[in-house]
């Protein structure tokens, strides 16, 4: 198994670092620069198809409402209050907390209930272990639409918790079976000898597991974190079944489909809203891009 | 191993309610979230439900209506496994020419992973509604470039032939998860193998045939596997394209046709949203919640099995 830290380490300084040369005949560097340049021009295409969409959200953001009606493709006049109308809408602010306040609180709640199942998947030997593992697997494969109508049942007849997060919440609280089965992976790659060490010193499993354990296993918390906050962020069908009765309780992701249906001529004003939605991820994501690649990278984990 | 049989069997016990301990929340929400629910699912599925009234036992009825009378649930199931095999395909086909085109680069790397990435992490609601808008026939710029070019300017995501395309190109932009994973992988392919080969006159064809492909088999099958589960939930995009695409909004017990256009952007989670919620009808909802319980269990299995390897099911 190999550490997904040295795998992304491995991936920077590869991508960085210059072939050593060979050859220097002409034929040889001519074939190099034919290569250099099929290379790039693949490169600058495959940039063009990732780039180009946000491009043309950006451009229609700005636009004015009658020219939003139109094939142009570049804004005559730049409408940058269309930026501020959307911010403005009613409801707008009110889905931004929501969604901080369900991806927030989800992912404190995912890593403290997530962490300890994945220690001692990881660390200890019980009967029922690999079925325990089989259980993770296969709930974290399970689409959530399987279990959706019994659930909506327990939570809006029992509890009486529709129209409100904590249906979508509240279950984080009992561990996610991605989070633990991430965890779970890095955490194998963690030296028993540290963990022993710290036993031999006294400690309980408890201990062991909050001052030697969690120090080491940071960088998998911080991966592990980030994704739990973006599928919080990017829930659609939670949201939908549980929240849609109540416009007060509405996230991004669902507000901002019926933002369509308010304006739904008004391409600008729904792309201005599209563009507030994806800035925030994007943003973080540039400061977070070690964090997200090495996640990516730890679901890949081979043997 | 004759010390003491007292203290060794009370460190068991110990060890016993330590691991218990340790899982008790896991395992009570495995209990409620998961297992209760999915027998209650076969439960409803024998009963007529509509939330309101009592249910009525209705025996093998309701199964009997989704698979020889509701006319939504073939098309569904074809629906899915069309981007199963096409979707999947694609986004590993894709996905690896992309990790394969970034390990070549070596200035400037960094800036063309960001600019590949990014797309992944565009909310999956904003990104459908960015693709509907790009690609809509009347003023997206997609066919507005088409037709500059004097090319043919298909319907997209009005068209019951072009939707499930356009689904794709969706899917084909948001790559950034499976082009870290291969990259990962292509630079721990050992590089003194491509170096003997190339000594031995391998051509670069030959050489990722033998060498690069190979070595990255098991991501690969992960890729596969992986991207076969994603579209057994394939939810929201297919959702949120038909309602705008059509420009009609339901929502919860709103009688909507759903898979807009002609149901071709209808998958099997859409049709447990539209039966469940939007028609009532409980018992043919949960049929076809168990039919795709079944589906994903089945490739659940499937990459248990060949994927033991990485995932260290073994020790």
């Amino acid at each position: 198994m190999s550490d997904g830290t040295l795998v992304v380490r491995h991936l920077d300084s590869a991508a960085e670092s210059p072939q050593p040369r060979r050859q220097t005949s002409a034929a040889y560097r001519r074939r190099a620069i034919l290569e250099w340049i099929a290379v790039h021009s693949f490169a600058v295409a495959a940039a063009l198809f990732f780039v180009l969409p946000f491009v043309f959200v950006f451009l229609t953001a700005l636009m004015s409402d009658q020219q939003a009606l139109t094939r142009n493709l570049w804004p005559q006049t730049w409408e940058w209050h269309n930026i501020a109308t959307v911010w403005h809408t009613p409801g707008f602010l009110t889905w931004w907390r929501n969604t901080l306040f369900y991806a927030g609180l989800g992912t404190v709640l995912t890593l403290l209930s997530s962490i300890p199942v994945a220690y001692a998947l990881a660390r200890f030997r019980f009967r029922g272990q690999s079925v325990a593992m089989m259980v993770v697997i296969s709930t974290m494969m399970l689409p959530p639409q399987v279990v959706i109508i019994p659930m909506y049942l327990f939570w809006a007849q029992q509890l009486h918790l529709s129209g409100s997060l904590w249906p979508l919440i509240i279950p984080l609280a009992f561990g996610d079976p991605f989070s633990i089965f991430l965890l779970r992976q890095f955490l194998l790659t963690v030296p028993k000898e540290y963990i022993d060490a710290a036993k031999v010193d006294g400690c309980s499993d408890l201990r062991a597991l909050l001052r030697v354990v969690i120090p080491m296993i940071r960088p998998a918390i911080a991966a592990v974190a980030l994704f739990e906050f973006f599928s919080c962020w990017n829930d659609y069908f939670g949201p939908q079944i549980y929240a849609s009765e109540n416009p007060a309780a509405w996230t991004l992701s669902y507000g901002l489909e019926s933002f369509k249906s308010a304006h739904h001529t008004n391409w600008n004003l729904t792309m201005a809203a599209t563009l507030l939605v994806m800035a925030p991820v994007i943003i973080v994501f540039f400061f977070a891009q070690k964090a997200f690649i090495e996640g990516v990278t730890l679901t890949g984990v081979k043997g | 191993m004759t010390a003491a049989p007292v203290t060794r069997r009370s460190r068991v016990r110990r060890d016993r309610l330590r691991t218990l301990a340790f899982l008790s929340p896991w395992l009570l929400g495995t209990g409620v979230f998961f297992l209760y629910p999915l027998v209650a699912t076969v439960y409803f599925s024998f009963m007529r439900y509509d939330g309101f009234t009592a249910p009525v036992w209705v025996g093998m009825k309701n199964w009997h209506y989704v698979f020889t009378a509701y006319p939504f649930f073939w098309p569904a199931l074809r629906n899915t496994l069309w981007l199963v095999l096409v979707v999947v395909t694609l986004r590993v086909l894709f996905g690896l020419a992309v990790g394969l085109l970034v390990v070549q680069l070596k200035r400037g790397a960094g800036v063309f992973r960001t600019m590949f990435y990014a797309p992944y992490l565009a909310p999956p609601v904003a990104a459908t509604m960015a693709f509907v808008f790009l690609l809509n026939p009347g003023t997206g710029p997609v066919n507005t470039i088409l037709g500059k070019l004097g090319l043919p300017q298909p319907g997209w995501f009005n068209d019951p032939v072009w939707a499930k395309p356009a689904l794709t190109l969706l899917a084909l932009w948001g790559i950034g998860d499976l082009m870290i994973i291969f990259m990962a992988s292509l630079l721990d392919v050992p590089r003194d193998q491509y170096e003997a080969a190339e000594l031995d006159g391998a051509g670069a064809l030959r050489r990722f045939r033998f060498i690069t492909l190979p070595n990255i088999r098991p991501i690969l099958v992960f890729a596969a596997v992986t991207g076969v589960i994603s579209m057994m939930q394939y939810y929201t995009e297919p959702f949120v394209a038909g309602q705008v695409a059509s420009g009609q909004i339901g929502g919860s017990g709103q009688q909507v046709e759903p898979g807009y256009p002609d149901q071709s952007t209808l998958t099997l989670p859409q049709l447990v949203y539209n039966l469940g919620f939007q028609r009532f009808d409980t018992g043919a909802a949960c049929v076809v919640a168990l039919v795709l319980f079944v589906l994903a269990m089945v490739f659940a299995a499937f990459l248990m099995r060949r994927g033991s390897g990485f995932l260290a099911l073994e020790d």
